[in-house]
């Protein structure tokens, strides 16, 4: 399972693209907010929270394709299903690989760009915080999406269509953490919530992405 | 003589033929018994007027909206249980139905929603989980449509369907986190004090009797379809090869 972890890694290093994509994508969107609403600081510190979480979010989309669709072409993906690695324990470290290239980043990258969107003081910890609670559910929700739409010549739509309904409840609680973070509220409901998801989907979702990938490598 | 031996195809499209004459005519006499009276012979409400009477078309498709997702859920299991093909079909069969009485419900609550609380859309708890229902419907029948192989995607759309379950469930109770919202409380509940008036009940009873039946008539009607679609291909097939 190390092995496997390492190889997922190293390929998002080296082979380029999916390691910055997803961030350089989260940069573009914080960044785009401020031209469509305008510069005023009351109004972005206000939306801040929302944006970091939906930039995440569809930074965390755009990279789901790569999960699972190179090794699916270049066969790797039948050796592994053939190893004596359970395919639980694939797709598992697959979303782990997944979440350390892109969530983790994410969650790091996240109090930086919320200097550009003027987020309240107050609001940093709990943006992060929310973010590194709510990514690994992200990541394991979008692999079980990878895994219904990897046998598809154009599955990339079809993915986006069938993932996002999937992470409206975690977008809403993770948000819920974050607006209230900003606004000095108690966060503990929806951040024990959020939580719940994370672990919730971390424990049962693997069995069904690994059901759906045995079908599609029937 | 158990229930599962309308797996058979035959044996399905036999019986439902038998059915389906029946079913549609008493679809039809519940429906306009119902839509007449309750549009021409129901009073107004005293505060909602005449706008009270969407609640024929809206309660209805709203129910049925869900209970097709249900009746999706349900085929789904049988389907991985013991691979009826027939239970398969009928769940795809179903699925745009229960997307069009989610449109139908979306859309006479704006029309209701426009007089009443003075906005077409709110973000209103009962509103959003609709919404989210129908991304769940059309990402279910894209997912149908895409694949080509009939038995890998009668076997990805019901686990789907299983987990979008789930998640239709979190998102109704996420939702709820926000405010109570627009959209009133239950009034058609049978076990509560304070209910819908008997007067606007009846007709509505009716109305959800025909809007049911129409839905049967229309899954099994498909499913029927679904069968001799698959027939025909599997025909022209083996001609192909001959």
């Amino acid at each position: 399972m190390r092995a496997l972890l390492l190889r997922d890694l190293m390929l998002a290093i080296r082979a380029g693209g999916g390691f910055g994509l997803g961030l350089a994508f989260f940069l573009i969107v914080t960044v785009l907010v401020p031209f469509g609403v305008g510069p005023q600081t009351e109004l972005l510190s206000r939306i801040a929270p929302g944006i970091l979480w939906i930039g995440a979010l569809l930074a965390c989309l755009l990279s789901l394709d790569r999960i699972l669709a190179l090794d699916w072409e270049d066969g790797s993906l039948d050796l592994l299903a053939t190893a004596p690695l359970p395919m639980e324990g694939i797709v598992t470290i697959k979303a782990l690989a997944h979440w350390i290239t892109t969530g983790l980043p994410l969650v790091l990258a996240a109090p930086v760009l919320g200097v550009l969107l003027s987020l309240p003081i107050p609001a940093y910890q709990w943006v992060v915080i929310s973010l590194a609670v709510g990514t690994p559910a992200l990541s394991v929700i979008g692999t079980f999406g990878a895994a219904l739409t990897v046998g598809l010549k154009r599955g990339g739509l079809l993915m986006s269509l069938l993932v996002l309904p999937l992470y409206v409840p975690t977008l809403i609680f993770g948000a819920e953490v974050a607006r209230r973070g900003a606004e000095g509220l108690t966060v503990q409901t929806p951040l024990l919530l959020l939580a719940g998801i994370s672990f919730g989907v971390i424990a049962l979702l693997p069995f069904a992405s690994a059901a759906v990938l045995r079908i599609n490598l029937r | 003589m158990s229930l599962w031996e309308y797996a058979n195809p035959v044996k399905f499209i036999r019986t439902t033929d038998k059915v389906l004459p029946w079913v549609w005519t008493l679809a039809g006499l519940c429906l306009v018994t119902g839509l007449v009276w309750g549009f021409f012979f129901t009073p107004n409400d005293f505060r909602q007027g005449s706008t009270v009477k969407i609640i024929y078309i809206h309660v209805p498709s709203a129910l049925m909206a869900i209970n097709a997702w249900l009746m999706m859920l349900v085929a789904s299991l049988i389907w991985i249980v013991r691979r009826h093909h027939v239970s398969a079909l009928a769940a795809r069969a179903a699925a745009p139905v229960g997307a069009v009485m989610t449109v139908i419900a979306l859309a006479t609550g704006a029309f209701w929603g426009q007089p009443m609380w003075g906005t077409w859309w709110a973000w209103d708890p009962r509103l959003t989980s609709f919404l989210i229902l129908f991304l769940f419907y059309l990402g279910y029948m894209a997912l149908w449509e895409a694949i080509e192989n009939d038995d890998t995607a009668a076997d990805l759309t019901s686990i789907l369907c299983l987990v979008g379950s789930v998640f239709a469930i979190l998102s109704r109770y996420a939702v709820n986190f926000w405010n109570q919202g627009l959209h009133q409380g239950a009034t058609l509940s049978l076990d509560k004090e304070e209910n819908i008036s008997d007067v606007f009940w009846f007709p509505l009873l009716v109305c959800m009797a025909g809007f049911v039946l129409l839905f049967i008539a229309l899954v099994f009607l498909r499913t029927q379809t679904e069968i001799r679609a698959r027939r025909t291909r599997a025909l022209l097939s083996r001609e192909g090869q001959a």
